[in-house]
């Protein structure tokens, strides 16, 4: 047994594994530290405070920053709902749907937002609305977010469908359930966890985006990225540090979430 | 792209076939119209005429393509020679993104392989721990590593209480504060794929080199390493390509001077300075450029499952 163990470990993994999650979080633990940092001068600590909270909220910049997070959670919460039910639409076709033709490419078109980059997305849709005459502001946003949210959503949502047993529907349709009832009463609740963890990832990734937001955005309107950017183009200012440390608290917990609803599942 | 798998999957079967174009109308519809036709369109833009504020005029022109492959002199009248401002950023690009991964790979492999070798029950909580910085937006870490790494941030002021050093390392605007702002956003793509790989690793293969008196690096090498070798193409693909179109490492860290093919695009979107078919061009030769590597990339996958399977 001790030969055995001995196999698989190879000295210096360990350190290597501790390093890497050094490298990790001493970036977002750093921030986080400064971010209640009671000195106006990010280089210099002066005592912990929540002054640079409060700033957030009630100094000169709060009027941006709430406008910037009304889009930003808005925009998060109709993309990743829209992009939620067409991957949820998609995933049973796909799962349930049999073996057809044109499964493969459907299956390409829906990941194609993970394998162009993102860089290029940004462009592309940049020169699509420019092409059609759309004038770029919200809604171009809004559009842009459902295209690159739906592959998220997706994967998740496809991954616990396929762990679910076929027979739970076809003893459904057996005592005559119709193949609607069988979707709403059996599979869509079985699949509730894969949902909701499509749901929150598509919403962070919606939440996240800087470089597809930037292009399509158009002039006057921001979202929290966006603005962040512009505000750290100046400088990196103490209220960044807040606010920036505030929307990583919203991405763990959401993330947390997802994990635990993902994980409780599979203890069923 | 981290689902790469095949769609299919072990509960498959036909209830909902009847429905099946209904239910993949939406996803056709928004991704066809959204993802799709804008690509189509860059592809037709990028063989326009620039408009000078911005935009294009509906005329066909060579001229992007031809502005970045050739030089022909100020006005344009000079027998063409090869111009090498755009495809040197391309190749400094190429150079950053490979750095970065490497980077990632020696790091990111021996962290794969030790979180597969723990209990069963503890590698979901590693993985996890592993995965939370990539939900953390991007924008928000490449701040952080610019905080981090000023000339008087904490890093140098932490290097310096120590003794380590006498006066602060100069790192940011540097084009090793872009290796290390991409090996940064993109290394829990390179952990994830090798740790699958290692996990479906059979560890009596090592014990039998073991046995034969194969030492522990040895069996690494001839026997894990090619085993393993899909996870590990997958972790480098998963962190090049991303890295090479980047634009927020290069751009908040690296300063003007490192210049990656990210910004030289951003660059001719914005303001009058900008060029709408160059813009596009550019980003044309980015997409062929990633598309021919994801093709090998999947021809390798292929053939790695194929033998596999024999």
């Amino acid at each position: 047994m001790t030969a055995k163990t001995d196999v698989r470990n190879y000295p210096g993994f360990i350190a290597i594994t501790i390093l890497c999650l050094v490298i990790l979080y001493a970036p977002l633990l750093v921030v986080t530290a400064y971010s209640f940092n009671a000195s106006a001068s990010i280089t210099i600590w002066e005592g912990l405070s929540v002054r640079w909270y409060i700033d957030v909220f009630t100094g000169p910049e709060s009027a941006k920053f709430k406008s910037a997070a009304m889009n930003s959670f808005s925009i998060a919460l109709m993309a990743a709902t829209t992009a939620t039910i067409i991957a949820t639409c998609a995933a049973t076709a796909m799962v349930r749907g049999g073996k057809f033709r044109g499964r493969t490419l459907s299956f390409g078109l829906i990941s194609l937002p993970l394998m162009v980059p993102e860089i290029v997305t940004a462009v592309a849709t940049l020169i699509f609305f420019n092409a059609i005459g759309f004038t770029r502001g919200y809604t171009t946003i809004l559009a842009a977010h459902i295209a690159f949210c739906i592959p998220f959503a997706y994967l998740p949502i496809s991954a616990r469908m396929q762990g679910i047993e076929g027979t739970y529907e076809q003893a459904a349709q057996d005592l005559y359930a119709t193949r609607a009832q069988a979707f709403r009463y059996i599979l869509l609740p079985l699949m509730m966890p894969g949902i909701i963890s499509g749901f929150l990832l598509a919403f962070i990734i919606s939440l996240d985006d800087f470089i597809i937001t930037n292009f399509v955005k158009g002039a006057g309107i921001e979202t929290l990225p966006t603005a962040i950017f512009g505000s750290v183009k100046q400088g990196i200012k103490p209220n960044i540090m807040a606010i920036s440390t505030m929307l990583l608290g919203v991405s763990v917990v959401m993330v947390t979430i997802s994990y635990f609803v993902s994980k409780k599942d599979n203890t069923q | 792209m981290a689902g790469g798998a095949s769609p299919g999957g072990s509960a498959t079967t036909d209830t909902y076939a009847g429905a099946r174009n209904w239910l993949l109308m939406p996803a056709w519809l928004v991704l066809g119209i959204l993802s799709l036709a804008p690509v189509a369109m860059m592809l037709v833009y990028s063989f326009l005429t620039k408009e000078f504020r911005g935009g294009v005029i509906w005329e066909f022109s060579l001229a992007a393509y031809d502005q970045f492959f050739f030089d022909r002199g100020l006005f344009g009248d000079e027998p063409p020679r090869i111009e090498w401002t755009y495809i040197s950023i391309f190749w400094r690009s190429i150079w950053q993104a490979g750095l970065a991964t490497l980077m990632s790979l020696l790091i990111g492999f021996p962290t794969a392989y030790f979180i597969a070798t723990r209990p069963e029950k503890v590698r979901p909580i590693w993985v996890f721990l592993i995965t939370i910085p990539y939900w953390v937006n991007l924008l928000i870490r490449t701040v952080s590593m610019k905080f981090l790494l000023r000339d008087n941030g904490p890093l140098n002021d932490f290097l310096m209480s120590t003794g380590l050093i006498g006066e602060p390392i100069h790192i940011i605007n540097t084009n090793f504060a872009v290796q290390l702002g991409l090996f940064y956003s993109y290394l829990p793509f390179m952990v994830l794929p090798i740790y699958a790989s290692v996990e479906r690793y059979n560890f009596t293969l090592s014990e039998a080199a073991a046995d034969l008196y194969a030492s522990k690096w040895v069996t690494l090498r001839r026997i894990l390493l090619p085993t393993v070798k899909p996870g590990v193409i997958a972790g480098c693909i998963l962190v090049f390509v991303p890295s090479l179109g980047s634009f927020l490492a290069p751009d908040l860290l690296g300063g003007a001077k490192n210049f990656m093919i990210g910004s030289l695009i951003e660059e001719q979107f914005k303001g009058s300075a900008g060029n709408w078919p160059f813009g596009a061009a550019i980003a044309m030769v980015l997409l062929t450029m990633v598309l021919i590597l994801l093709l090998l990339f999947a021809r390798q996958q292929a053939r790695a499952d194929r033998e596999a399977g024999q």
